[in-house]
């Protein structure tokens, strides 16, 4: 991986450390460190386990205290009530907790109003909801669980050192799981999340899985840790199981520590356990909050990405400073790497080949199936079919049966006045909006009402007309995450390679590492273009490209996708620098009130009277 | 199944419980709505005004409305100071949120260090004084409660619809970079703003002193429902929170006669989910 997602250190350093706080106890360590060294254990685990889902995927949730609660009454109930031991106990104590995740995911996280605030404030209900269940049924009942009679297994030479062991255990599960999921396909979609979830969704994230699985794990890892802290505190009651405290001490060590990052929560967990546990007796706690408080202010308004955050971007600072002034040399390349090459290797062409060869497959058999146009003009094979596409807006008619026809290898443009359609047709086909009516059938499957992931993964891709790259992630990441959601089954290293191969196809080889901040509007356009081309799309709709660059950039931009045309790629190109239209275009549509009112070659279409009309109005032909 | 005279008597509970859900609500939806914050400092500024509110009382014998007038401008200007340390970092409402936590958390601990951990109730002739209103007993803690809330809400919405002030807070709320591109102060609006929410702070916690037994860890506990007060109804609308926390407090009271008083949390919050799941999605 490159260096903005390196780990910290060797993991060498790491075994070593794990292996000495591991055998530590049985070298003889105090009870009283064995005991603090367990509540920072129990801090780590819990914050960590919060961030994987809520500080990668940006979803705050306020509902920790709902699955560590979870785990607390499921030891008690499990353990103390049915008699089953600690290990079972345990263990269905953080899949019941998984369950709870979830179900109340699967109530919220296709609902695009609940996120943000929402979601944070949702979750905190659902704590209320469930901590007023338990105290007014026989799981608590209102006085609380005592939980002395519970056998805890004996791991080390004391009882304290067990909850020690206990702990560590979970640290080493929980810490390893997010920092496996951080450098995982899924990590980096959940980071996708986080910036843009309706472009991650579009560029072929199953948004809702990622955050399901992500919300489930969080949740064990909770309840697990929960069932543990049940029998280290031996009595359990609902108004401190489910207090405020539990969440809000989670986010605040995980945003304290950086929560877009795996060892965040570990850090702030540290810091803020220690710091707590140095003002214990009476008022002293209570300067120890004071202070707690104005930390936790200060460092959101003055770090908002974290301490490890800011440490990183710093870090990063430092190395393009010294990169910058290291060689002119590297500069000459770099201005060369600028220029699409127009005989890319042959490398990608192999990759291309390999990757496509199932799509090629389904388009032959699309062939077969819809041999004869509606046009009846040339015969070639439809890869984009589109019936009666309609969709309405409470009323308004955005789209309004539209048929098209897409062939392979062609570039068709698509014009019309402001408003019009042509972007709602991208979002409709792209699986954005769902179509009110019709059919689309991309390489001769139905699209209609699918999900806009596997629209993407059938074979279709898009730019936006206002760049929106994922402005967390590295433009390399941003092109590696197109190339691995884009695809069924592709390899890692393949996925990289096509990543780089694309970005070099774009120009962007020198800014591989920059984030999209840090790009001008010309490289952001090129970025969306690499984007949309690294998932190896059938068709690619580019929407507006042109829009905003010099006279020079668009020269670049139209070799650029006479490029990616010959490559078979069929385009549907929306623009409004009317001369690369005509100079790109095989074939013209125009759009008008959601109506296609005029396709054909393109110096015929724009003759005819009611295109003009449809762009100048009813008076032009007087004038 | 209680009586109806105690139905009754439950029914005016709510009332004026949920009148004071509203303008605690009130000064939280303005904010959220108008400034894009979400203050959690706001409870913080209400129970510590209602701390002063009692210290003034128990120790000075000050009057509780007295001290309102001493309370309101010394929450504008403390409100007025967190806005302009806000205002200067680029903030989302989410960090907001976790900045005025922090906040919150401080202020709890303070009040602690001051007052203790113990339960507080100021003594207080309003509590005494009572009347008949249609077979329910008021007490004049309840009817100036209910009295403050209504002033605040009517206070709010002649401000926002009737003044030019109030269309321009409107106007930058909706779009501050065009605001200021004709001209309004945006920035100097939002001071303002915050010091009504201040100022609203204060007048909750006289109300919450006057009704209600204090405890540092109240702040926390009234989130949950003041949340669900705010989001059911529309953000920065006057009426609205008082309304909903009309709803939420007679449900809440209703189901504490019916039933046993634990279980009156399950309303609020199960109300809270119901709402943010049919909300329409803004924008």
């Amino acid at each position: 991986m490159d260096n903005s997602r390196a780990g910290l250190g060797p993991s060498w350093a790491w075994l070593i450390l794990i292996a000495i706080l591991a055998g530590w106890p049985f070298l003889g360590m105090p009870n009283h460190l064995e005991s603090l060294l367990y509540v920072v254990f129990f801090w780590i685990t819990l914050a960590t386990s919060w961030n994987l889902m809520s500080g990668y995927s940006g979803y705050f949730s306020f509902g920790h205290g709902a699955f560590f609660g979870v785990g607390m009454y499921g030891m008690s109930t499990f353990a103390g009530k049915f008699g089953f031991g600690f290990w079972p106990s345990a263990f269905l104590s953080g899949i019941c907790a998984s369950i709870l995740a979830l179900a109340l995911g699967a109530l919220v996280f296709r609902l695009k109003k609940i996120r943000g605030e929402s979601f944070a404030l949702i979750t905190l209900a659902v704590t209320f909801v469930l901590a007023t269940l338990i105290v007014n049924t026989p799981i608590d009942g209102g006085p609380g669980v005592y939980l002395m009679g519970v056998q805890v297994p004996l791991l080390g030479p004391s009882p304290s050192s067990s909850f020690y062991l206990l702990g560590f255990f979970m640290v080493v599960a929980s810490v390893w799981s997010s920092r496996a999921l951080f450098y995982s396909q899924s990590g980096l979609g959940l980071l996708a999340i986080h910036d843009d979830e309706d472009v991650a969704e579009v560029h072929g994230v199953p948004t809702f899985g990622l955050k399901m699985k992500a919300f489930a794990l969080s949740g064990f890892f909770a309840g697990l840790m929960g069932s543990i802290h049940a029998l280290y505190v031996s009595y359990v009651t609902v108004s401190e199981t489910f207090s405020i405290t539990v969440p809000l001490t989670v986010v605040l060590m995980s945003i304290l520590g950086g929560a877009r990052q795996w060892a965040g929560p570990m850090l702030g967990a540290v810091l803020i356990t220690f710091l707590l546990n140095a003002f214990t007796e009476g008022t002293s706690a209570l300067y120890g909050r004071i202070l707690i408080g104005v930390i936790l202010t200060l460092s959101v308004l003055i770090m908002p990405e974290g301490l490890l955050g800011t440490w990183q971007a710093k870090q990063r600072k430092r190395n393009l400073q010294n990169k910058r002034t290291l060689s002119v040399d590297h500069d000459a390349v770099d201005h060369k790497g600028e220029q699409p090459s127009s005989t890319h290797d042959l490398n990608l062409r192999d990759l291309r080949l390999e990757l496509t060869h199932a799509q090629n497959q389904a388009v032959q058999s699309a062939s077969s199936v819809t041999q004869s146009d509606a046009d009846g003009s040339e015969s070639s094979t439809v890869v984009l079919e589109l019936n009666g596409l309609c969709k309405y807006f409470a009323g308004i008619k955005a789209l309004d049966g539209v048929h098209l026809n897409l062939r392979k290898g062609e570039i068709l443009g698509l014009l019309g006045p402001n408003g019009s359609g042509k972007s709602t047709l991208i979002n409709v086909v792209t699986g954005h909006l769902t179509p009110t009516a019709g059919s689309i059938k991309l390489l001769g499957q139905e699209c209609a009402g699918q999900p806009a992931h596997l629209i993407r993964r059938i074979g279709v891709s898009r730019t936006y007309q206002i760049p929106r790259p994922f402005k967390g992630l590295t433009v390399l990441q941003n092109v590696l995450l197109s190339a691995q959601f884009g695809a069924h089954s592709i390899s890692d290293k393949q996925a990289h390679q096509l990543a780089l191969e694309w970005i070099e196809f774009t120009g962007l080889s020198a800014k591989k590492d920059d984030y999209p901040d840090e790009l001008n509007l010309h490289q952001r356009k090129f970025l969306e273009l690499a984007r949309a081309l690294a998932a190896q799309p059938a068709v690619i709709m580019l929407d507006e490209v042109l829009s905003g660059l010099t006279p020079s950039e668009i020269d670049t931009a139209v070799q650029t996708i006479r490029l990616i045309r010959s490559q078979g790629t069929s385009i549907v190109f929306v623009e409004h620098v009317m001369s690369a239209v005509m100079a790109l275009s095989d074939r013209l549509v125009v759009l008008d009130q959601g109506r296609v009112i005029a396709s054909g070659a393109p110096q015929d279409v724009m003759s005819q009277d009611v295109v003009v009309k449809a762009y100048l109005g009813d008076q032009s032909g007087v004038i | 199944m209680p009586s109806a005279n105690l139905l009754l008597q439950s029914l005016a509970a709510g009332v004026f419980i949920g009148a004071l859900y509203g303008l605690i609500g009130l000064g939280l939806s303005l904010g959220w709505g108008l400034l894009k914050q979400i203050n959690l400092a706001h409870f913080a500024w209400v129970f510590l005004s209602a701390y002063l509110t009692y210290e003034f009382k128990s120790r000075l014998n000050v009057d509780p409305l007295i001290s309102l007038l001493i309370l309101i401008p010394a929450f504008a200007v403390i409100a007025i100071l967190v806005q302009w340390l806000l205002a200067s970092f680029a903030i989302t409402p989410f960090n907001s949120l976790m900045a005025t936590f922090g906040l919150a958390v401080s202020v709890e601990a303070l009040i602690q260090l001051f007052w203790s951990a113990d339960f507080r109730r100021m003594p207080s002739q309003y509590e005494d004084m009572k009347f008949h209103l249609g077979g329910v007993i008021v007490t004049y803690s309840e009817a100036i409660t209910m009295l403050i809330a209504l002033l605040a809400s009517f206070g709010v919405w002649w401000v926002l619809s009737k003044t030019d002030t109030g269309k321009c807070i409107r106007a930058s709320a909706e779009d501050a970079d065009m605001a200021r591109a004709f001209g309004i102060n945006a920035s100097k609006l939002s001071l303002g703003l915050a010091g009504v929410c201040g100022a609203l702070a204060a007048c909750a916690g006289v109300s919450v002193a006057l009704t209600f037994t204090l405890a540092p860890s109240q702040i926390f506990a009234w989130i949950g429902v003041i949340f669900a007060v705010v989001m059911m109804g529309k953000l920065a609308s006057p009426w609205a929170p008082l309304v909903a926390g009309l709803v939420i407090g007679i449900s809440e009271s209703m189901t504490m006669a019916i039933t046993a008083p634990s279980w009156a949390p399950l309303v609020s919050f199960s109300l809270l989910i119901v709402i943010l799941l049919m909300r329409r999605s803004h924008g």
